[in-house]
């Protein structure tokens, strides 16, 4: 049984449809990443999975059961840990308080210790909420969705806005909860979270899902693994792209204003070439960058927009 | 017991309030400092002193030191002009016009002008030879319950009770609401009456400290006693705390932001800040009006205090303002459920 199936998910706001026409299964103990810029419905789409908003239309199982389900529904939110992109907690009590607190709403739950232990904010116990960073707040507010112990854990947007530390904190705890069995459904717009923690992603956009699979597999469909990047300098006129995309090695191209993207499977045949290239036309590059594929490239390939900005 | 909801969300609850100095100063600091200023400003002292002006003229000597033999009487002499400015002023009350027969000059829409004008004759004539046909004896008393202070302190009472219900539960439900915290909640098991009712507990357990301190304080500096029952007090000042928790509930039952419960807590508020009688009788209120302000939760709520504090009322001879006391929690309760905005 998967840990979420939804069929046909619609959502609108007045005109503005949210979700438009959603599917999505995710297998009980994988971590699955909602992916898409901001405004691209995941918000909407997870909150209907965490039965908080009513869809306009679809079918939604969690766990096996519906939301629709009026008594069922107390029964599986005893299962499931829940984290909101725009809680915040009461500044006057106390991280121990606030633990106790949301402890207090659950049949079975952690103790205060162990979830703090969780979440590494164990010196921060009898800190007032007033006094935390921001990373530190993010961690309270995970530590309040892992003390029901859950089958099932809903992250939005866990670490947007957090310093590189405080998101790889982030990072490990959602690891150790998976490691212990958990399943996490998390929404993020970073590439690099989506790759680092999750099994299967689906790349949302304007509400719909555009692409979906290992993240691994995604960047695999741009048919090569290196993104070659340059730009010339003086505004001289850049290749046209048949003549770029004719360079040993490149298997796309992809113009922007500021600089052109190539597709490369082989970077050491396709940079001396580009080189050449410029040279002959007596042209003198002003950058030239080259990275792994991510997939950052994979939404880019198929909206022609960066994630970041789209 | 300790792990419960209910006990958590209240003391939740608890911890939130009494952290707030301003919120605790409100509830606790306010009403006092009130019931202090206003105990002393309106302290019934000696009468006061009646200012008198005796016109420039043949005799004003004479007539003003028969005047100034009263001790709750001062007369001066003022040339003609200086002495109509006074009276326009307010500074004297009466103009004395001497001569073989006498004129008294005076607003007759001023009370302490014409028990002025009532003195000074009756000073004046007895010095130029009136006999009296009675023996009288004045005898002065205070009595405990007449006093403004008595007045007063169940009204504070009342108001206290109005304000910590509307800002306690009204502000504490719409900052939950626009910190997300209220849909958090609902991502819980938590069960929503438990939320509501442990507004009601914590506002309960203040409730006690808020009448100790206010009735507390009307005992110690001014003797103010409670001339019912304890119980009776008690039972009043619950029923009143929970109908405007109700209110509190109502009015915070669909707001987004602060300003926007802040605004209609004041607009609840301020008709019944006027004409509740919290500061002065409502019955000064035209005939007409006095139905309509005795439905008002608070007007019913200082009746039924002031009947138990000051007149030693049982709660069956209160009924029927209690009634209106309840009708108000009751409904206001059962829409605020209806209507709430649980996100």
């Amino acid at each position: 049984m998967p840990a979420i199936h939804c069929r046909d998910l619609i959502k609108r706001y007045g005109d503005v449809v949210a979700v438009a026409g959603l599917d999505l299964t995710v297998e009980a103990g994988e971590c699955f990443g909602l992916l898409g810029p901001n405004g691209a419905g995941k918000t909407t789409c997870i909150e209907i999975l965490e039965g908080l908003t009513v869809p306009d239309s679809g079918a939604v199982e969690v766990l096996g059961r519906s939301w629709a389900d009026g008594s069922g529904a107390r029964a599986l939110r005893e299962r499931l840990g829940i984290q909101l992109q725009e809680t915040q907690m009461a500044d006057k009590l106390t991280v121990e308080e606030t633990i106790l607190l949301f402890r207090s709403f659950y049949r079975r739950s952690h103790s205060v210790d162990e979830v703090l232990g969780l979440v590494e904010l164990e010196e921060k116990r009898r800190a007032r909420i007033s006094t935390l960073s921001g990373g530190q707040k993010q961690r309270l507010s995970v530590a309040c969705a892992l003390v029901s112990r859950p089958d099932l854990l809903f992250l939005d947007e866990p670490t947007t806005g957090l310093d590189p530390q405080s998101r790889r904190q982030l990072w490990d705890v959602v690891s150790r909860f998976r490691a212990a069995g958990g399943t996490v459904l998390l929404t993020t717009h970073y590439m690099e979270e989506a790759e680092r923690l999750c099994d299967r992603v689906a790349i949302m956009d304007r509400g719909r899902i555009i692409a979906q699979g290992a993240p691994s597999a995604l960047i695999a469909t741009l048919g090569a693994e290196h993104i070659v990047e340059f730009a010339l300098a003086a505004g001289a006129p850049v290749p046209g792209a048949d003549e770029l995309g004719r360079l040993p090695g490149v298997r796309a191209v992809r113009p922007g204003p500021d600089r052109t993207a190539l597709t490369v499977s082989e970077v050491h045949r396709a940079v001396p070439a580009l080189l050449a290239l410029v040279e002959q036309r007596g042209a003198e590059l002003s950058m030239l960058a080259t990275h792994h594929a991510t997939l950052e490239d994979v939404f880019m390939s198929l909206t022609g927009r960066q994630l970041r900005d789209a | 017991m300790r792990n419960h909801p209910l006990v958590q969300l209240t003391l939740a609850r608890a911890r939130e309030f009494y952290r707030e100095p301003e919120a605790v100063f409100w509830v606790f600091g306010f009403p006092v400092v009130l019931a202090f200023a206003l105990g002393i400003a309106f302290r019934n002292q000696g009468p006061d002193t009646l200012h008198v002006g005796v016109a420039r003229g043949p005799g004003d000597s004479s007539v003003a030191a028969v005047i100034d033999r009263s001790p709750t009487l001062a007369a001066r002499v003022l040339d003609s002009s200086e002495a109509q400015g006074a009276l326009r002023a307010g500074r004297i009350g009466l103009l004395v016009l001497p001569g073989d027969s006498l004129t008294y000059r005076f607003d007759t829409t001023r009370a302490e002008s014409r028990l002025a004008r009532l003195e000074v004759d009756d000073l004046l004539q007895r010095a130029r030879g009136r006999r009296d046909f009675t023996v009288v004896r004045d005898e002065r008393i205070t009595t405990p319950g007449s006093r403004y202070i008595d007045f007063l302190i169940p009204g504070l009472l009342g108001m206290n009770l109005m304000g910590s219900g509307l800002w306690g539960v009204g502000f504490a439900v719409v900052t939950a609401r626009s910190k997300k915290l209220l849909k958090r909640f609902m991502a819980t098991p938590m069960r929503k009456s438990d939320y509501l009712l442990a507004f009601i507990l914590s506002r309960l357990m203040f409730l006690i400290l808020e009448i100790a301190a206010l009735v507390g304080f009307g005992w110690v500096m001014f003797g103010v006693g409670v001339r019912g029952s304890i119980g009776a007090l008690a039972t009043i000042t619950v029923l009143g705390s929970l109908s405007f928790a109700g209110l509190g509930l109502l009015v915070a039952s669909r707001a987004r932001t602060v300003e926007a419960v802040s605004g209609l807590a004041n607009l609840v508020m301020l008709p019944m800040w006027l004409l509740s009688g919290t500061f002065f009788s409502y019955a000064r209120f035209p005939e007409a009006m006095l139905p309509f302000v005795r439905a008002l939760p608070l007007t019913a709520l200082n009746d039924s205090l002031r009947g138990v504090m000051i007149e030693g009322a049982s709660l069956a001879s209160l009924a029927s303002p209690l009634a209106v006391v309840t009708i108000w929690g009751v409904a206001s309760f059962g829409v605020a459920l209806q209507i709430f905005r649980w996100r």
